[in-house]
């Protein structure tokens, strides 16, 4: 229980932390943001890197493994196409 | 590794993806941002590969490679008109991860002898239900706007009441997961209903209201990342889905706010399903719609000091952005003042013209916001709309009953001459006229909007 509450403190500061940043970003960078935090919510790829790397089953290690490819596509993806769209946006 | 060294590291991988998202407030800062982003990501995979309860290599590395080809091809090829589709497809993506990942925990402590604890179960249910809906969802959005299905809200008799008995079933199954989480059957059944009510929800919001889709389901995707985090105990992944979380919520309120309508309402309310005011269209065109041609909007341009363009969606359709910069800059070296007025829901997500116009290398100081560019146009001389509807339509200003009132618009009929490009009278997303093409000040012109722009670059340089 103790546990929950730590973790709770910390998701409902994060989403505080979140509000006060996000709201600074101007709309011009709406889309470039949204593709950005996209790749950051990739995150899941660690416990997918865990799921099948720890290989308990032969089961979640086919999860793990489908879930790595996803959550890379989301990693790379999103931070390179966010980069690309970045780049347009400095003055030449 | 010790795990106290892993937990730093994840510790400093968070706080980078916080500085990461603040440099995100400037578009000078904005790369160094990303980079910090996606140094933090490495950071944190690097670290979790250094883990000691991982016995083998090769299932990773080859999801490593797999993915990171996909994610960049997809990242380089894409078009920047394309970008919706993107971020709905890696939205998605996004989910699914969080569904295998759960259930693959939920797999291990079974195998492990059960020893099941609330806080996990209850996390993996929420990771099963949010994730399903974003992955499904996502598919769907990315459907819509990929064209591979109808863009339309499709809307069936029943409809409501069969989305509330899928989401009742949904939540009945979260809770079987709970008192049950032995059974993996109810687990992939709760996926299964998840998927359902993704695909329910989703297909009947029509096109334009996909900017408040996209973001939901933005935000959609950062939660299921945080339940995922409570599944596996890990602070990093609680707070970076969090705070994906929370810009997701921010952009769906800007954009509801935008269209003057509760998320509610473009949920549930299938605007754009049915055309209910099509007889009316004779009434507000008939006889007053003045047409022209280059050679006369070349005329007004060439004397004009002040031309603000408007674009919509029809620009990123018609791939228009490159001939409408060259507009531009033609006009500016004739010594115009040239403005770009962005609706926050023009386009199919959020600042989608923006990055359409970046890519074209319109200076993002020429963008301007709806607030601060609508006090502007009783001074313009020529407002430019191309490809815009619904966005300029003053009926949200002057009627109350039409399904865009009180809709914040860009006031284009205030300017001197309201130049319309556009292929036909057809109506915009709402189904409803819009009185602004027969106004005194507005002249029409009917064309392909980059073949439009095209012709006008010539026309002007004609007539100098």
């Amino acid at each position: 229980m103790e546990l929950l509450v730590t973790t709770l403190t910390i998701f409902v500061l994060a989403i505080f932390v979140g509000f006060e940043v996000i709201t600074k970003v101007p709309p011009t960078l709406h889309t470039p943001l949204m593709s950005g935090s996209n790749a950051i919510s990739g995150i899941t790829l660690v416990g997918a890197v865990l799921s099948s790397g720890t290989q308990h089953t032969t089961l979640t290690t086919v999860l793990g493994f489908v879930a790595v490819v996803f959550a890379t596509i989301n990693v790379v993806g999103g931070f390179l196409v966010t980069n690309r769209m970045l780049s347009m946006f400095k003055r030449k | 590794m010790p795990p106290v060294v892993i937990n730093l590291s994840y510790l400093v991988a968070s706080v980078l993806f916080i500085m990461g998202l603040k440099g995100m407030s400037h578009p000078r800062t904005a790369v160094r941002g990303n980079t910090l982003g996606a140094t933090g990501m490495l950071i944190a995979i690097v670290v979790t590969l250094l883990d000691r309860s991982i016995i083998s290599y090769e299932v990773i590395f080859a999801g490593l490679v797999l993915g990171s080809a996909i994610g960049a091809v997809m990242a380089i090829r894409v078009q920047m008109t394309a970008m919706p589709q993107m971020v709905a497809l890696l939205n998605g993506f996004g989910g699914g991860a969080s569904v295998l990942v759960a259930g693959a925990a939920l797999v291990e402590v079974g195998v492990a002898g059960g020893g099941y604890q609330t806080q996990m179960t209850v996390a993996t249910s929420l990771s099963a239900l949010i994730g399903g809906v974003t992955f499904f969802g996502s598919l769907v959005a990315f459907g819509k706007l990929q064209d591979l299905i109808t863009g339309n809200a499709v809307v069936f008799p029943g409809q409501h009441l069969l989305n509330a008995l899928v989401a009742l079933g949904a939540v009945g199954l979260a809770v079987g997961v709970v008192l049950r989480p032995e059974s993996m059957e109810i687990y992939w059944a709760l996926v299964a209903v998840a998927a359902v009510l993704g695909v329910l929800a989703t297909i009947g919001i029509g096109g334009a209201d996909m900017p408040v889709v996209i973001s939901l389901l933005n935000s959609y995707s950062g939660l299921a990342a945080s339940a995922t985090g409570f599944v596996l105990q890990n602070n990093m992944l609680i707070i970076a889905g969090s705070l994906v979380g929370a810009s997701g919520i921010i952009l769906t309120q800007i954009m509801c706010k935008a269209m003057n309508r509760s998320l509610a309402n473009v949920l549930f309310g299938g605007l754009g399903a049915v055309a209910t005011t099509s007889a009316k269209a004779d009434d507000v065109y008939a006889g007053k719609v003045k047409s022209a041609s280059p050679d006369e909007i070349a005329i007004l341009l060439d004397s004009a000091r002040r031309v603000v363009f408007v674009p919509g969606y029809g620009m990123a359709v018609s791939q228009a952005q490159h001939a409408v910069r060259s507009l531009a800059q033609l006009l500016e070296s004739k010594g115009a003042e040239v403005i770009f007025a962005v609706h926050p829901v023009a386009g199919r997500m959020p600042g989608h013209m923006n990055v359409l116009l970046a890519e074209a290398d319109v200076p993002y100081e020429a963008l301007l916001e709806m607030d601060v560019v609508n006090p502007m146009f009783p001074q313009t001389d020529v407002a430019i709309v191309i490809g815009a509807n619904d966005v300029v339509n003053p009926v949200a200003r002057t009627d109350p009953k039409s399904p865009i009132a009180g809709m914040p618009i860009l006031d284009v009929d205030k300017a001197r001459t309201v130049v319309v490009i556009k292929r036909s009278l057809s109506p915009g997303f709402a189904g409803i006229p819009n009185p602004l093409f027969a106004a005194e000040n507005t002249l029409m012109y009917f064309s392909d909007g980059q073949k439009a722009v095209n012709d006008l670059i010539a026309a002007v340089k004609e007539a100098s």
